[in-house]
């Protein structure tokens, strides 16, 4: 090609470089104004209820359309121990799904049970709401809660927390359901750490004479433990945002009750049965203050999450 | 030392040892004595099975289903091999080091009562005077005494090494079997080893695999030298490597293959 | 009580079982779920549910209007979204080496990654729904376009960084320039990992319902108008399974069906294909 069609060819090239390198980073703007305009418009259509309640919202347990008061307590409380059954229930579980993967599970039996374990994460949460309200539910009534309420129910400290009518629905059971949604995301993050453990290190273990759980629990364990750690915030990030599945067996009642048995509220089930229902300036604002205090929440863990993440990565580089 | 002076004094007897991996066979008829208290290396190209035999003695092996061994392999008359015989005890007698350093994720002191912890009850005063014993006879004791708490990965490599040598050590075994020990270490800290496995000798059996010929030279009173799963000589290691019997042996040292 | 050698042969063995136990227990839980969905959905499963329009109380019906319109928002969701998480996923990837912009957004991707899908729900009802005055399709749209952008940043991020920069330097070499390398090489060599990605963002919003609720909340009738309320499968299951007909939980529990068979197929098909893609290369 002539000297000067090819300058002419490389300037055109230059060019359409940069618009493509300014168009990705248009993208990735994109990405940040989003959070941006997400975060603004719940702090915009908040400030009506952060006027009205001031910091006296998070503390409030009133919940009142009628005479327009509201107060976030007994949704907040909801969401937090839901999500604290569930991870009370799903930690254990999972540490010891990922051990049968990783150390007892005959190698051809590993990719169908984790799979098996990744449509577990895949069924929508709607799915998981349905089949605790018509399945779970009623049987959990009929007879577990009754068990519940005669040998926990009975005893002296923990009594007055696992009493109540066995409703089937309610804190509990909503525990739980989170609890078997979020054990597969737990699960795979810990069997993940858990198969990068250098063999050499586990076999260092075993040629002391250590038994396959001496070696998990005292080598692998401490090992991985950063990664652990992120994998069950990204669990606590999940079950604190879940909606459908909640909101269907937490029995939507804004009563803050002592015992575990008790319908409540939590804050994604408080959006989903109110929100398009709200009338009233301050009606919607607070529930959109619930949104804020929500995504905060869910914010604060994940940024932990993925720091301890990251912070494995590091240590990774640095040993390897 | 003469075959006979070997043979009397023997702590470990291999007869008719052959390992698998699935079908492939790693380990050929292999008969072999280790001596007591001395240093015996095994030497070869890459693939010849040195690795493969050491891990036969504490049956590392077992962690993986498709390998397995057939053969005997005499502990003080006791058959290694042998179904019945437990693993947990089997590794207390006979421990192992590997090619890099593995401190477990915790601190000095903890790593070296790890091992203790699994075969003895001893209070907090025995388990201190244990590890001091054993980083002592590691070389190490003077170097971390005061920084027992600390964890034992922000150790220099070669320190580290040390500390899985004393963490083997402080279980008190009869056998110490080294796959390739300062393969990951700098020159200095192999020569502070090789020191240190001259000072060991006089308390435990010594079995080291090793891919550096002058290594085993400098380190070894016994030398095997293997080929492609087969034993091929084996003996005093002046002998072997100022008069080799075999010619696949002459070939290896004298650097013409391998 | 027992020796030590004992007590660590009883521990192995206890902790051991119980692991064995909860791998059951898990699985317990999936073979029960589908079990109960495919129990009370199939019976209710049939031409009807294609052919009618969801019904008023105490009448049957189907669910064609709310399969429309969950395709329909998904698929154009998928299309506002794929192209944005693609174009960033290539930023991150391609550009982001030095400088703020790359870190920052890839944290904030991680946030929006997991951000409750209630919230984004809310956003989109604030800016948009509001402002008009009505829900609307396109509301729904766009809020499972705001899902699908970080699920795809994320696979495009990380399928990029697999291609190995020696068919990045080939390229180069022959003096292409940046642009044509990133479209024609790199961006072709992970075309496949890049399509499960999509894939996978499909399975994950046909199952939300929560962004939906205040964006395009339902609609009875058939319509095909973006600017109305939309109907769609997963908001239509929520109304009807809270209700008390059995006309309506009965669809209900078919359109569970539909939506986890979609769901299940869509992950299954992801996975077959990237694992015989890589196994070409």
């Amino acid at each position: 090609m002539p000297t000067l069609l090819r300058e002419a060819s490389l300037k055109r090239q230059a060019v359409l470089d940069l618009l493509f390198r300014n168009v990705t980073r248009l993208a990735a703007f994109i990405v940040l104004a989003l959070l941006a305009a997400i975060i603004g418009s719940l702090i915009m259509g908040s400030l009506p209820a952060i006027r009205a309640f001031g910091f006296g919202f998070i503390t409030s347990s009133e919940w009142n359309p009628v005479t327009d008061q509201y107060g976030a307590l007994i949704p907040i409380i909801g969401t937090l121990v839901t999500s604290g059954i569930a991870l009370v229930i799903a930690i254990p579980v999972s540490f010891g799904i990922a051990l049968f993967l990783t150390e007892l599970s005959p190698k051809w039996l590993r990719r169908p049970l984790g799979i098996a374990v990744e449509l577990l994460a895949g069924i929508p949460s709607i799915i998981y709401g349905m089949w605790g309200l018509f399945i779970f539910a009623p049987l959990f009534a009929d007879h577990v809660e009754p068990w519940i309420n005669n040998h926990i129910g009975t005893l002296p400290v923990l009594g007055p927390f696992f009493s109540g009518p066995p409703m089937g629905i309610g804190i509990l059971t909503a525990g739980i359901i989170l609890a078997i949604m979020v054990i597969p995301f737990i699960a795979s993050v810990m069997r993940d750490v858990f198969d990068v453990v250098p063999t050499m290190l586990k076999e260092s273990a075993y040629g002391l004479g250590a038994t396959t759980w001496e070696v998990m629990w005292n080598v692998v364990l401490p090992y991985t433990k950063i990664g652990v750690v992120g994998g069950i915030m990204l669990g606590l990030g999940r079950a604190l945002g879940e909606t459908m599945a909640v909101t269907f067996v937490i029995g939507n009642a804004h009563d803050l009750s002592k015992s575990l048995l008790m319908p409540g509220n939590s804050i994604s089930s408080a959006l989903a049965n109110e929100f398009t229902e709200a009338v009233g300036e301050l009606y919607t604002s607070s529930l959109i203050e619930l949104g804020l205090i929500l995504f905060f929440i869910t914010f604060v863990v994940l940024s932990l999450a993925r720091f301890m993440l990251y912070r494995l990565a590091k240590g990774e580089g640095r040993s390897a | 030392m003469s075959a006979e002076q070997i043979i009397s004094a023997p702590k470990l007897i291999v007869r008719d040892l052959n390992f698998y991996y699935g079908a492939d066979r790693a380990l050929k008829d292999i008969n072999l004595v280790i001596p007591e208290k001395m240093v015996t290396a095994f030497i070869g190209p890459s693939g010849c099975g040195k690795s493969t035999l050491l891990r036969t003695f504490n049956r590392m092996y077992q962690l993986y289903p498709k390998q397995r061994a057939t053969g005997e392999i005499l502990l003080d008359g006791e058959n290694l091999l042998d179904k019945k015989q437990d693993l947990n005890n089997l590794r207390s007698k006979i421990g192992m080091v590997f090619q890099k350093p593995t401190p477990f994720p915790m601190s000095i002191h903890d790593n070296i009562a790890f091992g203790v912890k699994l075969y003895e009850n001893l209070s907090k005063h025995d388990m201190e005077e244990r590890v001091e014993w054993a980083l002592k006879k590691a070389a190490l004791w003077n170097e971390v005494k005061d920084k027992l708490k600390q964890s034992g990965t922000g150790l220099s490599g070669g320190q580290q090494q040390r500390l899985c040598i004393a963490r083997a050590i402080a279980v008190k075994p009869q056998v110490l079997l080294l796959d390739e020990p300062t393969s990951a270490l700098d020159p200095i800290s192999t020569a502070h080893i090789e020191k240190l496995i001259d000072e060991l000798k006089q308390d435990f059996t010594i079995v080291i695999v090793t891919h550096n010929m002058q290594q085993a030279a400098r380190v070894s009173d016994f030398t095997a030298y293997m080929y492609l799963g087969d034993l091929i000589e084996f003996g005093d290691t002046s002998a072997v490597f100022t008069n080799p019997k075999r010619k696949e042996t002459e070939d290896y040292i004298t650097g013409r293959f391998g | 009580m027992f020796d030590l050698y004992t007590r660590r042969r009883i521990i192995n063995v206890l902790t051991l079982s119980i692991s064995v136990f909860t791998m059951a227990f898990g699985l317990f839980w999936l073979v029960w779920i589908l079990w109960t969905l495919l129990e009370n959905g199939l019976p209710n499963l049939g031409v009807h549910i294609f052919t009618q329009t969801t019904p008023p109380p105490g009448s049957s019906g189907g669910l064609i209007n709310a399969i429309f319109g969950s395709l329909m928002m998904t698929i154009i969701g998928v299309m506002i979204g794929t192209p944005i998480g693609i174009l960033a996923g290539t930023y991150l990837a391609e550009f982001g080496q030095r400088g703020w912009l790359a870190p920052i957004t890839r944290f904030i991707n991680d946030v929006l990654l997991s951000a409750p899908s209630i919230v984004i729900g809310m956003f989109v009802y604030e800016i948009y729904v509001s402002k008009v005055q009505h829900f609307a399709g396109w509301g729904g749209a766009f809020a499972l376009a705001i899902i699908v952008i970080p699920v795809v940043i994320r696979t495009t991020e990380n399928m990029l960084r697999l291609v190995p920069n020696s068919l990045r330097e080939a390229a180069a070499a022959l003096g292409a320039p940046q642009w044509k390398v990133i479209t024609f090489v790199t961006l072709r060599g992970a075309r496949a990992g890049i399509l499960t990605g999509i894939l996978l963002a499909v399975a994950r919003v046909s199952g939300e319902t929560a962004p939906l609720l205040f964006t395009a909340l339902n609609n009875q009738f058939w319509s095909s108008n973006m600017n109305q309320p939309m109907a769609n499968l997963p908001v239509v299951i929520f109304q009807f399974a809270m209700s008390p007909y059995n006309d309506w939980q009965n669809l209900a529990w078919a359109g569970a069906l539909l939506i986890t068979l979609s769901v299940l197929t869509l992950n299954i098909v992801a996975r077959v294909m990237f694992r015989q893609k890589s196994n070409h290369q």
